[in-house]
């Protein structure tokens, strides 16, 4: 036989015998765990999305009735609104970009055959799946879904009476939180294990794409914040079911003694934020991975100043752990803390403009080419600036006393967190379907998509600042009884329409994706002419990602119109270049 | 990182276009892999991926820890006077913690015998590990177990006192602390119980030597953990 | 596609922007002592960041298009790894404005809140549960009297809301109100309490926020100086009411003041 079949006879041979079930279902293999993590995240996304619908047309018609839904109290709205952050942070955005693209990408990208532990791998998609499916359920219990925020500050969330959505609902809200925390514990230990342990030679840290740095630090800023919210979320069933005081003083619902004393409110946020500071980062950082990867991808230019962009991510996660106060200037805590939270979160903006500032500096004197990931690449640098801009309003607590708990607040996380990491999440299945599924995606169905995405949501949050300024409250399930917010509605109708329209826009985005995969146009191994190592494997790539061979690499991710070569891109494997500079 | 050299090379393989086809490697198990890595990686990395995993178990008992000496600090506000008072009760914990304790150091002494026997040796191209003579794994599975009972006698003396998780601030916290802990003291000694029954279960011997290795770092960790916990709820009061 | 990219881009930059300079929806009309300095520094952070989201977003749509692939051979791409001076120099830059920022607001921070307020100030505690305010003045005798929990009847309102102890003497001569008057001019000091779960006293135009925190009693102080009513709303999300948990601030003339509370403490003889 020939050395082809040989080798690839010798790489499929267990692979070969395994069941549907094996094969799809409780699948080893990584590529097939990302696919699986991706739409859990895609099906989450489309929830959160709906829930989001619904909250936007209940706040301008509150007395609308729904088909089918019927009337929305405004308990139920609080419910949608807690539903829409927790699926949306939890099982979008720490979903899609670490546990989808990173599990497929991460090994290929470093060289490696798979992640280092498989089983584990499995086991933590299922795991997550599993948080989903408990999550979803509280909508469907005695009181339904909890209503107390994605932010479950206490005593409304630890005490059984406070409101609707507060029994059952908001215990399944913690129990799928518990849940997705192991879960994605489970898949930090992978990334950290692979990236330290499984790098094919030459692959050194310094070599990795900017992607995999971005996995790699997410993992580790995952690592020590999960067990933190699981402590802080142990601590609450405890108060809730058993009666413990950790966050409950002394108080009286609807009339009642509830039983605690002496328990801290204060604590809840404290353990809370210490999680959920680092959580933004881990939200954001793969989608500044791959804009980075992609803006040299597609401006044909190494990436601008890769040392600082690795330092600043490492600033960034490392950071991340010292601000989490700048979320509670108003909470009681004592002024002299909020003061020194604050010095740290203008600091944490450092690294992130050096990140904007070496964007900019890849596209100058770049070649730019125009395919639908570098759109939403730039759409995503676009988005980070403005959502950037609004920080260091709320990082200054004597600014914050006037935008804290305002329509301020959403504005900034969703255009730099949510929309963004959205855009990144698009970027990367344009950039990745094709070596995932072996076709293209077609490109003018995703400009329009793109179009729809970055005017609709810049229509959308861009007035959330001016309702913020003018003192509008978040959380409000309607504007009819503060006297000072019925000016306000004007406002409020437009975004509305420009959700209805932005939404309507991702429709083109999920037909796009499914349609493409079986009548998209074939794709060859490396339709953008990139370096990286997934772009020589096949398409799609064995079950052990190299066919047998292992990698050897030369060169950096990021060689593109090097002096002297043939090519305007040299694969990282390539000997040739190597040699002369 | 420094890579283990492969173990062995079985034949010279050349297909039929006359190219030499990379060398079949014989995997940590002796058999001839698909090209998996040897004994000494697998271990490297079995123990790289425990050192990553006991990160967020430290930092779960970090955050029980700093909300129990917070929460001591904390006065809280009595609405029948107005004023801030403090309502922290020490807890006396009872004397069978110590005893506890020291069954837990001997199970970890027990533990450490078992890994050394577990330790694999490659003796011309074959692995080998030591005799399976003495039952340290057992005796240290035995010793968990009577820890665990220890502790649950233990939780039933602070009942009898007067001390209920709900009973006062201290208490919920002594039981969270040592709750938590048992729990995951708990996850080892179910994967001790499938260390004992390693050949029933089919695992190789490298398999067996390297999951021995890791419960036995992990089984180390809950016994300093375990001693850290004791001393900030004795001292620290 | 790069000269859309521009369009697009420079139009969404230039409308927000337009409409924050016209100030179309903008901070309500500050009427505390607080309101110019906190307004000035909002207007300074808000011309140093607009000039850096202008600046960024023009480059952005401008490199976009410049450096658009023309398909001509003669396009050079600069093959460079970055530039190191200027990494130092950016990073030196955006340290200095956004530490230096901080540092001014400082000033304005500790001057509010490191300071407890005067001792001749008007006390009212602010009482937040869910969904009102309640609002207590500790009378002739200057001092609160005790509450207990057990003795709070939301449905009786005033006294009994508060859960106010009538066997302590210091309760007899509290004044209880729906409404929080003050006189304008002088310091107030709120002492905020929360009945069931985390509320918050928010009132935009005397630029003051407080979460109220149920088993705290938090010390606050802000000096109104425009006379009018000023509207509360709940600022930390309280359960089901929330949207609708709102209040008024009632700033008279010293005068009134006076006689609004003689008359307030007679009733309670």
């Amino acid at each position: 036989m020939s050395t082809q079949e040989a080798v690839s006879r010798e790489a499929h041979a267990h692979a070969a015998s395994q069941s549907f079930i094996r094969k799809y279902i409780f699948s080893l293999d990584h590529k097939v765990i990302g696919i699986q993590y991706y739409f859990l995240a895609l099906t989450a996304v489309t929830v959160g999305m709906f829930l989001s619908l619904l909250m936007r047309i209940h706040l301008i018609w509150p007395a609308a009735v729904l088909p089918l839904i019927g009337e929305i109290k405004p308990e139920a709205y609080l419910s949608l609104l807690t539903m829409h952050g927790t699926i949306m942070v939890f099982f979008v955005l720490t979903t899609a970009p670490q546990g989808g693209f990173g599990n497929y990408f991460l090994p290929i990208q470093i060289g490696a055959p798979d992640m280092a532990f498989p089983v584990l791998n499995m086991l933590s998609f299922w795991t997550t799946f599993l948080g989903f499916v408990v999550m979803v359920a509280a909508f469907f219990v005695q009181g339904g879904a909890p209503l107390h925020g994605w932010t479950g500050y206490a005593p409304l969330s630890a005490v059984q009476s406070t409101g609707p959505g507060e029994g059952l609902g908001a215990d399944l809200w913690i129990i799928s939180i518990a849940i997705f925390c192991i879960g994605a514990l489970m898949g930090s230990l992978n990334f950290i294990t692979t990236t330290l342990d499984m790098r094919a030679k030459g692959m050194s840290l310094m070599r990795m794409p900017l992607t995999c740095w971005a996995w790699f630090i997410t993992a580790i800023l995952g690592l020590l914040a999960f067990g933190v919210l699981l402590s802080g979320g142990i601590l609450l069933l405890l108060d809730r079911n058993i009666g413990t005081s950790f966050y409950v003083p002394l108080i009286t619902v609807n009339g009642q003694l509830t039983g605690h004393k002496g328990g801290s409110p204060l604590l809840w946020q404290h353990l809370f934020w210490f999680f959920g500071h680092p959580e933004v980062y881990i939200a954001i950082l793969p989608a500044m991975g791959l804009a980075s990867q992609l803006l040299s991808v597609f401006s044909r230019k190494p990436i601008f100043g890769y040392k600082a962009m690795v330092y600043a991510m490492l600033s960034i996660g490392f950071l991340g752990f010292m601000v989490w106060g700048h979320h509670m200037f108003m909470s009681g805590m004592s002024p002299y803390t909020a003061f020194a939270f604050s010095l740290m979160t203008m600091a944490i903006g450092v690294p992130s403009a050096i990140k904007t500032f070496n964007w900019l500096g890849t596209l100058l004197h770049g070649r730019i080419r125009f395919h639908s990931p570098m759109l939403f690449a730039i759409g995503f640098v676009s988005l980070f600036v403005s959502g950037g801009i609004s920080g260091p309003f709320l990082a200054q607590p004597v600014l914050d006393i006037q935008l804290h708990d305002t329509y301020f607040v959403p504005a900034h996380f969703h255009l730099i967190m949510g929309v963004a990491s959205i855009f990144g999440i698009f970027a990367a299945t344009y950039y990745w379907f094709p070596k995932m599924f072996g076709r293209m995606m077609s490109e003018s169905l995703a400009r329009w998509h793109f179009w729809f995405s970055l005017i609709g949501t810049y229509a959308i949050f861009m007035p959330m600042h001016y309702l913020g300024m003018a003192g509008h409250p978040r959380r409000y399930s309607q504007l009819t009884e503060v006297a000072y917010l019925h000016g306000l509605l004007p406002l409020q109708k437009f975004i509305t329409y420009a959700a209805f329209v932005t939404i309507a826009g991702q429709l083109i985005f999920i037909f796009n994706l499914f349609w493409s995969m079986k009548f998209g146009e074939k794709a060859s191994d490396n339709p953008w002419q990139a370096t990286t190592l997934e772009w020589i494997t096949a398409t799609p790539p064995p079950h052990d990602n190299f066919g047998g061979h292992t990698p050897v690499v030369h060169n950096g991710p990021y060689e593109y119109n090097v002096p002297g070569a043939a090519s305007d891109f040299v694969m990282q494997t390539d000997p040739e270049i190597a040699a002369t500079h | 990182m420094a890579s283990f050299p492969t173990t062995a090379t079985v034949d010279s393989r050349i297909s039929s276009d006359g190219v030499r086809l990379p060398p079949v490697v014989l995997g940590g198990n002796g058999r001839p892999d698909s090209g998996g890595p040897d004994y000494p990686t697998r271990l490297r990395r079995a123990r790289l991926g425990l050192l990553v995993a006991l990160t967020p178990v430290f930092m779960l008992f970090v955050s029980f820890t700093s909300a129990y000496l917070v929460r001591q600090g904390l006065p809280s506000l009595d609405p029948a006077t107005n004023s801030l008072v403090s309502d922290w009760i020490s807890v006396r914990l009872p004397v069978l913690l110590f005893f506890n304790t020291t069954i837990l150091l001997l199970s970890s002494v027990a533990m450490e015998f078992a890994r050394h026997r577990a330790r694999i040796v490659f003796v011309e191209d074959v692995a080998r590990s030591s005799a399976n003579g003495f039952p340290w794994l057992g005796i240290t599975l035995s010793l968990g177990l009577c820890f665990l009972y220890g502790q649950w006698l233990a939780w039933r003396q602070l009942a009898a006192s007067g001390f209920y998780i709900t009973t006062t601030p201290s208490s919920s916290f002594v039981y969270l602390l040592t709750g938590a802990h048992a729990v995951h003291l708990f996850g080892g000694i179910l994967v001790l119980v499938a260390s004992c029954l390693a050949s029933f279960l089919g695992f190789s011997a490298t398999r067996r030597s390297i999951v021995v290795d890791i419960t036995a770092w992990y089984w180390h960790f809950m016994t300093v953990l375990w001693v850290y916990i004791l001393c900030l709820l004795e001292f620290a009061r | 596609m790069g000269l859309v990219l521009l369009i697009v881009i420079w139009l969404i930059t230039l409308l927000s922007t337009y409409f924050f300079l016209a100030k179309t929806w903008w901070l309500p009309v500050g009427a505390s002592a607080i309101a110019p300095a906190i307004d000035h520094h909002f207007v300074t952070t808000f011309v140093l960041m607009g000039i850096v989201f202008v600046a960024a977003q023009i480059s952005l749509g401008y490199l976009a298009w410049r450096y658009r692939d023309s398909g001509s051979s003669s396009q050079k791409v600069v093959y460079s790894h970055g530039n190191t001076k200027l990494e130092v120099i950016w990073t030196a830059l955006t340290a200095v404005l956004f530490i230096g920022l901080n540092l001014m607001s400082s000033s304005i921070w500790a001057s509010e809140r490191f300071r407890p307020a005067a001792a001749d100030s008007v006390r009212v505690e602010v009482t937040g549960m869910q969904f009102a305010w309640y609002f207590r003045y500790p009378g002739p005798d200057g001092k609160f009297g005790a509450t207990r929990p057990e003795l709070e009847d939301a449905s009786a309102g005033g006294e009994s809301a508060l859960g106010l102890d009538p066997r302590d003497p210091a309760s007899k001569d509290d004044v209880v109100t729906g409404v929080m008057v003050v006189p304008v001019n002088r310091e107030v000091e709120v002492i905020l309490r929360a009945h069931d779960v985390i509320h918050s006293f928010f009132v935009p135009a005397m630029r003051f926020k407080q979460d109220a925190v149920p088993g705290l009693a938090i010390r606050m102080h802000f000096t109104p100086t425009q006379t009018g009513d000023f509207e509360i709303a709940c600022a930390e999300l309280c359960g089901l009411g929330h949207y609708k948990m709102h209040g008024i601030v009632r700033v008279v003339s010293p005068d009134e003041y006076d006689k609004w509370l003689a008359a307030r403490e007679a009733e309670k003889q």
